[in-house]
């Protein structure tokens, strides 16, 4: 039986990670992944979990260690953050490539320089177009529940595609919080044993990564493309069955009094439940506000989103992340292209927040919510703005 | 809700403290956060740990400005760290002092209401060692009433292991010592 | 796929574009990039084997007596086998004379 348990989630998302029965875990340490790979590492050393465990010298090693182990065949997790994702960015573009079904969690972090250890998006915007599928949490049950799911969707056959789990540095990795963690036999109906459909057998050779001519690479990223809009409806089946078996529905965009809204905010990750709040206070207070949450980053749920945003005049739109002199961040980029896609025309601000570990309060939100409204009956050309800045 | 932010030095325990707090609410049945002010950990610095305890879900991931108390490990921070910053309004302060609550009124200037107790003191004679988090815990309980304080049991003895009984035996006793203003 | 181009629907390629023939490299001709081709004195060959050894592309095989043949197939008439053959058997002739 699941069991409720009070545990950091770094260590609650490493016992899903054994519950999962992974085979190979290659990881190198750094903050604020940590916790995750030493208890994982704790796990292996003490004979609780059958697992191989390699200690490499580098991000790059690790995943170039879990590119080798699943083309052998076998269950692979690593875990990084920001600087280390940077590291290893080269070799996850192969391991997309290859349609390997690793998993990885990425406990987010900020980018240097200067040297930041605490959170945003800015490694997940990092690995936005390597190709693999990307999930995004908001707490630590959904941490743990990703974990499972991604695994059940990254080793389908329709999908055989790698899974970044998105956890927020600190916010989410260092917090002790409730969560609902199945057991061994709830897992195993969840999640069958990886059976490859290819893999490196000195039996029976193949040859994985060969060149690919400019006669070749294109239709090759086409396979992989096609193979990444096909895991949508693999995700979204995998999160109703996981629904149906353990009560818990996860979906690629999530509403929170969206019905009416007027005025829609749009986040990602752990800041969407400090705006619920926020919304819950302005609805008490009778502005009409909504939200609308993101859990799936790649495939980028654009149906879903639109579906949830187009009844409202006004959206603010969050990134936890910067495109340094782009048009706008990188959840906003995609969202004002959909709407352009479909000739639709809300009057839209991006709002940059939370930037290398700075908080961003139930007031910012509802500043934020204001600052949009009010934006929209001045005229102000749509743009995007860091928030909270000294001048 | 009731917010809660500890006071300590790196090495102190505050970090612990904040952590068996939220477990014992956990183990309750109710629902708690507790997290570290991020960043690099350095012993003998002054840090700060945080607990948030709720009969509801928590859904709000911002820091913890405005405490409705806060637990003091260490009584030589109350020179160099403004306890009371964020306090809310009928708030309450935690302290560990060997002094009376007039005296430290009268030295810092505390306005807020005060529960003293002297962990110091029963940490050393308990388990023969001054880390105050344990013995603190019992004062925390006593004062705020928050949760039984067999709720603590288990996560102490889960952390503690072998120094369990003395780490309980030191929170009790905090728990039957600790002087709370009316 | 068709082997001789690798030219296929996108939908006919392998999983990760992987090649599940082993060793289907050996049928990519390299044969005809040579402008010029070794031909071997068998009276001057003292079966040494260094062509064997130093050519980059399996030309050279071993015959039942014992001297080293080339498979045109693969030569790419880089003339290494010539320059590293210690009595000088191999020489380089002219592609079409």
């Amino acid at each position: 039986m699941a069991k409720r348990i009070g545990m950091e989630v770094s260590i609650a998302a490493a016992e899903a990670v054994a519950l999962a029965d992974v085979d190979v875990i290659a990881a190198y340490p750094i903050t604020p992944q940590t916790h995750i790979v030493e208890h994982l590492s704790e796990l292996v050393a003490n004979g609780h979990l059958d697992a191989e465990f390699i200690p490499v010298e580098s991000e790059h090693s690790a995943m170039s260690c879990c590119v080798g182990s699943a083309a052998a065949g076998a269950r692979t997790f690593t875990s990084t953050s920001s600087q280390g994702y940077a590291l290893m960015s080269e070799i996850c573009y192969i391991a997309a490539g290859l349609r390997l079904p690793i998993v990885m969690l990425t406990a987010n972090r900020a980018l240097s320089a200067p040297i930041s250890i605490w959170n945003d998006h800015a490694d997940m915007m990092m690995s936005r177009d390597t190709g693999w599928i990307q999930t995004v949490a908001e707490n630590g049950q959904e941490v743990i529940d990703l974990v499972f799911h991604a695994f059940r969707v990254a080793e389908d056959q329709r999908v055989l595609l790698p899974v970044i789990v998105n956890l927020d540095g600190f916010i989410l990795s260092h917090m002790i919080e409730p969560m609902i963690l199945l057991d061994k036999e709830e897992v195993d109906r969840y999640l069958p044993p990886y059976r490859p459909k290819l893999r490196l057998d000195p039996k029976e050779p193949i040859t994985m990564g060969p060149v690919g001519m400019p006669e070749v690479y294109t239709e090759s990223k086409v396979a992989h493309d096609e193979a990444l809009k096909a895991s949508r409806a693999v995700i979204t089946e995998a999160w109703k069955e996981f629904g149906d078996l353990f009560g818990r529905y996860y979906h690629p965009v999530e509403t929170y009094k969206t019905e009416d809204a007027e005025t829609i905010l749009i986040t990602m990750g752990s800041i969407s439940e400090t705006a619920m709040t926020a919304v819950d206070a302005m609805r008490a207070d009778g502005r009409s506000v909504g939200l609308a949450r993101i859990r799936l980053w790649r495939p980028f749920p654009t149906e879903e989103l639109i579906a949830a945003v187009k009844g409202a005049r006004t959206l603010a739109v969050m990134d936890r992340a910067l495109t340094l002199n782009g048009v706008c961040g990188p959840v906003c980029a995609e969202l004002k292209s959909a709407l352009y896609d479909r000739d639709l025309h809300p009057y839209l601000q991006n709002y940059i927040v939370g930037l290398g570990g700075r908080d961003v309060t139930v007031q910012n939100f509802m500043e934020m919510s204001d600052g949009v409204v009010e934006a929209a009956e001045r005229g102000a050309p749509m743009g995007y703005e860091i928030i909270n800045v000294r001048e | 809700m009731v917010e809660i932010r500890f006071h300590g030095r790196g090495g102190q325990g505050a970090v612990t403290s904040a952590e068996l707090t939220a477990l014992a609410a956990i183990e309750e049945g109710k629902f708690a956060q507790a997290f570290p002010s991020f960043g690099p950990e350095r012993r003998g610095a002054p840090v700060m740990a945080f607990v948030r305890v709720s009969e509801q879900q928590i859904r709000t991931r911002e820091k913890i400005y405005e405490p409705n108390i806060v637990v003091v490990l260490d009584p030589s921070l109350l020179e160099i760290v403004n306890v009371e910053a964020g306090l809310r309004e009928g708030g309450l302060v935690v302290l560990n002092t060997s002094k009376s609550a007039e005296e430290l009124r009268r030295e810092t200037g505390l306005k807020a209401r005060l529960a003293i107790v002297d962990a110091t003191k029963i940490a050393l004679e308990t388990m023969r060692l001054p880390i105050t988090n344990t013995t603190m815990l019992g004062a925390l309980l006593k004062a705020s009433g928050i949760m039984p304080i067999d709720a603590l049991r288990s996560p102490i003895q889960n952390r503690f292991g072998p120094i369990a009984e003395k780490n309980l035996a030191a929170c009790l006793r905090a728990f039957d010592e600790t002087n709370v203003e009316g | 796929m068709p082997k001789e181009t690798g030219i296929c629907s996108w939908k006919e390629l392998e999983l990760g574009t992987a090649i599940r023939q082993p060793g289907s490299a050996g049928e990519l001709k390299t044969g005809d990039w040579r402008s010029m081709y070794p031909v071997t004195d068998f009276e001057a060959c003292i079966k040494c084997g260094r062509c064997y050894i130093y050519c980059p592309d399996m030309v050279y095989v071993r015959n039942e007596q014992g001297y080293y043949e080339q498979n045109y197939y693969y030569c790419k008439g880089c003339g290494i086998c010539a320059h590293e053959c210690p009595v000088d058997a191999i020489k380089m002739v002219q592609e079409g004379d």
